[in-house]
């Protein structure tokens, strides 16, 4: 994005959002080259891919709620939209994070936001395909299931595809480069929950330490702090 | 600012994401419930109601001492009162009272007496001849309907046993070839088979081991001494035995790993239907209060005439109903020492439909009857295991009037009306129970009536595909020439 100058917000260019985001039914279609472009020719974004997440997440909750039964398991009584909010996001933010973390360390050329770029981006067939589920669930029976698998299971692998196509062009690595610190990045968002999981745990057992110490002094002092 | 700002809203997403909606449950006790299909308990109307509590002292003979089996053939039930060491006969009458027939302290060797030691096994043929476990003198007592001993079955040679086994036989039925089949204590290679003469055929029925992979990956990186700490997969030891009317071999076990119900064919080979929403294993959901924990352990099976069965769980005291397809009917029950509470249940049988359910921990037998709520579901289950499902939508209504959260009666209506050629009232009632497959089933004979009706729709469209673009294309070009010329 081009800045006049330091004082002077730049001003949101609706046009070019709009390339941008028509540019991912290309990029989808001819993702070597459409991911360099995006990329390093700024064809792409950043209100685009949050565009494209936000459409993922509705999309997401969509699929979830007008799916015919027959190939949703949904349960309305336990349904969170905040939830299935976060199945997206957190794992797209951990991946982005570790992806960075990695790649930085391995000459990849990506900044963080062109990794999240790029990653918002392979989202697209899976808004496209899960959007054209919603209406096929409801013409075709439980039998007739294989297709509807069939595609979801398409538009997992055109994501993945995707995902690798991008990590090539954005760090310019070779192809077995870009598999390999993908897999690699996973394994460091692994490494990632576990910390922060780790982290919690050692911080509640801090906080329940404290808090039986007081609990016994208030009980030997028969202090009601609220807790008897 | 921004970070500020983004830290607050990652806060406030965070607590509304912890802010799960909470269903919303009965916590109070009932004494019979069922599952929905997303696997909460939810109360039912009583399908089975006790009518008889028999105790020993009051049948006056002394209170049973921890009876380990029970069998019933017509109407008398064979009680191995194991600790008494003695087999009693009860009679149970027309009006609904109970009476002792007989206590059989010893059978007729070779015209002497010879005692039991702790019987825990009994069955008996409908030509009358009982087979005993006479567990603890290490034998099988077969005697004619006198109690004189026709074969005594010791410990067999040819059976593998390590020398070190104790031969413990406990739970045996024979079926109508006279092959008789037991459930030996500590043995894990299935049922020991003997033929009508009392000779060891062979071990049948062995129940296979799954082992995860999960567990195959930490048995690999396990040291020799953590494997053999860890708990070891072999096959499983089955602690009961019964037969259905058409001769298979209900069995079950209380292993992790393996089915918990297996229904065995001639080649000892599982038969049981598993098209329910849950695994047949008792309780979908438990809790673990009051040193009651884990799941269900299914300690006896009554297969009943319409081949609906009762599973009878050990740590909890309840009895689980599965009908043919093996969903779960209704649960009832419970831990304790009143009337139609166990403390160690032991075994189950049927009578018809009543039920006698022994326990060992309070000495009882409890006998059960259907009320008119589970007079209902059989009836309705009979005819529809049959096929006859328009007949037993007026059953299956009467079931909904008692409980709407019955499952079965939905998919039963839902079935006739499919029958019926009402395919939308089909699809709703499936949709209820969520039963897919019959409602992808409905749903394709709606489709293809309904595009037969509106056939004309379809005609059209293919008729303006067809015809419209050549005439618009011939228009422009004559509009074309025209204009050029």
């Amino acid at each position: 994005m081009t800045k006049t100058s330091l004082g002077n917000q730049s001003r949101f260019d609706f046009d070019r959002y709009v390339k941008s985001l028509r540019y991912s039914l290309f990029v989808i279609r001819k993702p070597l080259a459409g991911y360099w472009d995006l990329i390093h020719e700024g064809y792409g974004t950043m209100a685009a891919a949050h565009t494209i997440v936000a459409v993922a997440i509705i999309v997401q909750i969509l699929r979830i709620t007008l799916t015919n039964f027959q190939f949703m398991w949904f349960n309305p009584e336990m349904f969170n939209v905040v939830i299935v909010m976060l199945q997206i996001l957190l794992p797209l933010l951990l991946w982005v994070v570790a992806n960075w973390s990695l790649t930085t360390l391995f000459d990849g050329k990506g900044k963080l936001s062109d990794i999240y770029m790029g990653t918002a981006y392979a989202l697209t067939p899976l808004i496209i395909i899960d959007a054209a589920l919603i209406p096929m669930s409801h013409v075709i029976t439980f039998e007739e299931g294989q297709i509807y698998w069939m595609l979801t299971s398409l538009a997992g692998l055109w994501f993945v595809l995707l995902v690798l196509c991008a990590m090539k062009e954005i760090h310019d690595y070779s192809f077995g480069k870009a598999i390999a610190t993908s897999v690699i990045s996973i394994i460091v968002i692994g490494i990632i929950m576990f910390i922060f999981i780790m982290f919690f745990a050692v911080v509640s057992d801090g906080i329940a330490y404290f808090v039986s110490i007081i609990q016994e002094l208030a009980f030997r002092f028969d202090l009601s702090l609220g807790f008897n | 600012m921004k970070i500020r700002y983004l830290c607050s809203l990652l806060v406030l997403v965070l607590l509304i994401g912890i802010a799960q909606p909470l269903p919303t449950r009965a916590s109070t006790f009932h004494y019979t419930y069922t599952y929905n299909i997303w696997g909460v308990p939810i109360p039912s109307p009583d399908a089975y109601r006790v009518t008889a509590y028999l105790l020993g002292e009051s049948l006056g003979i002394g209170h049973f001492h921890r009876p380990q089996d029970l069998f019933v053939i017509g109407n008398k039930i064979y009680v191995a009162d194991s600790g008494n060491n003695r087999v009693v006969v009860i009679v149970a009458n027309e009006d609904g009272t109970h009476e002792v027939a007989q206590v059989i302290e010893h059978a007729m060797l070779d015209g002497a007496p010879t005692t039991f030691n702790f019987p825990s096994g009994i069955f008996v043929s409908d030509w009358g001849d009982i087979w005993l476990s006479d567990t603890d003198n290490h034998r099988i007592l077969h005697v004619d309907s006198y109690w004189n001993v026709i074969t005594e079955i010791g410990r067999p040679e040819r059976s593998q046993l390590l020398p070190t086994d104790d031969f413990l036989p406990s739970k045996l039925v024979v079926d109508f070839t006279g092959r008789l089949f037991v459930q030996v204590i500590h043995v894990n290679r299935g049922l020991m088979e003997f033929d009508r003469y009392g000779e060891f055929a062979v071990y049948m029925g062995a129940a296979p081991v799954h082992v995860s992979v999960i567990d195959q990956f930490w048995r690999r990186i396990a040291t020799q001494e953590q494997r053999e700490r860890r708990q070891i997969f072999i096959p499983t030891e089955y602690n009961s035995v019964s037969i259905d009317s058409e001769g298979f071999l209900f069995v079950t076990n209380t292993n992790d790993n393996v089915d918990s119900v297996r229904r065995l064919n001639a080649m000892g080979d599982d038969v049981l239907i598993r098209n329910g929403l849950f695994y047949i294993e008792g309780d979908v959901v438990y809790g673990d209060a009051a040193g009651i924990d884990g799941p269900s352990q299914l300690i006896d099976i009554a297969p009943l005439p319409n081949e609906t069965f009762i599973a009878f769980d050990r740590v909890r005291g309840r009895l689980f109903a599965y009908d043919f397809q093996g969903n779960l009917l209704f649960v009832f029950g419970g831990r304790g020492a009143r009337e139609g509470f166990f403390m160690e249940p032991t075994a189950i049988d049927n009578m018809g439909y009543t039920l006698f359910a022994l326990c060992a921990g309070n000495n009882t037998i409890t006998r059960f009857d259907l009320t008119e709520y589970g007079l209902a579901i059989n009836r309705g289950l009979e005819l529809y295991r049959r096929g006859l499902y328009e007949e037993s939508v007026f059953y299956w209504q009467e079931v909904l009037r008692m409980n709407g959260n019955f499952g079965m009666a939905y998919v039963g209506m839902a079935r006739a009306m499919l029958r019926q050629g009402y395919y939308r009232d089909a699809m709703r009632y499936f949709r209820l129970e969520n039963d897919r497959i019959g409602y992808g089933r409905a749903f394709g004979f709606f489709r293809r009536q309904w595009m037969e009706d509106n056939f004309w729709i379809f005609a059209l469209a293919v008729g303006v595909l067809v015809i419209v673009p050549p005439v618009v294309k011939k228009v422009l070009h004559v509009r074309r020439e025209i204009y050029e010329s």
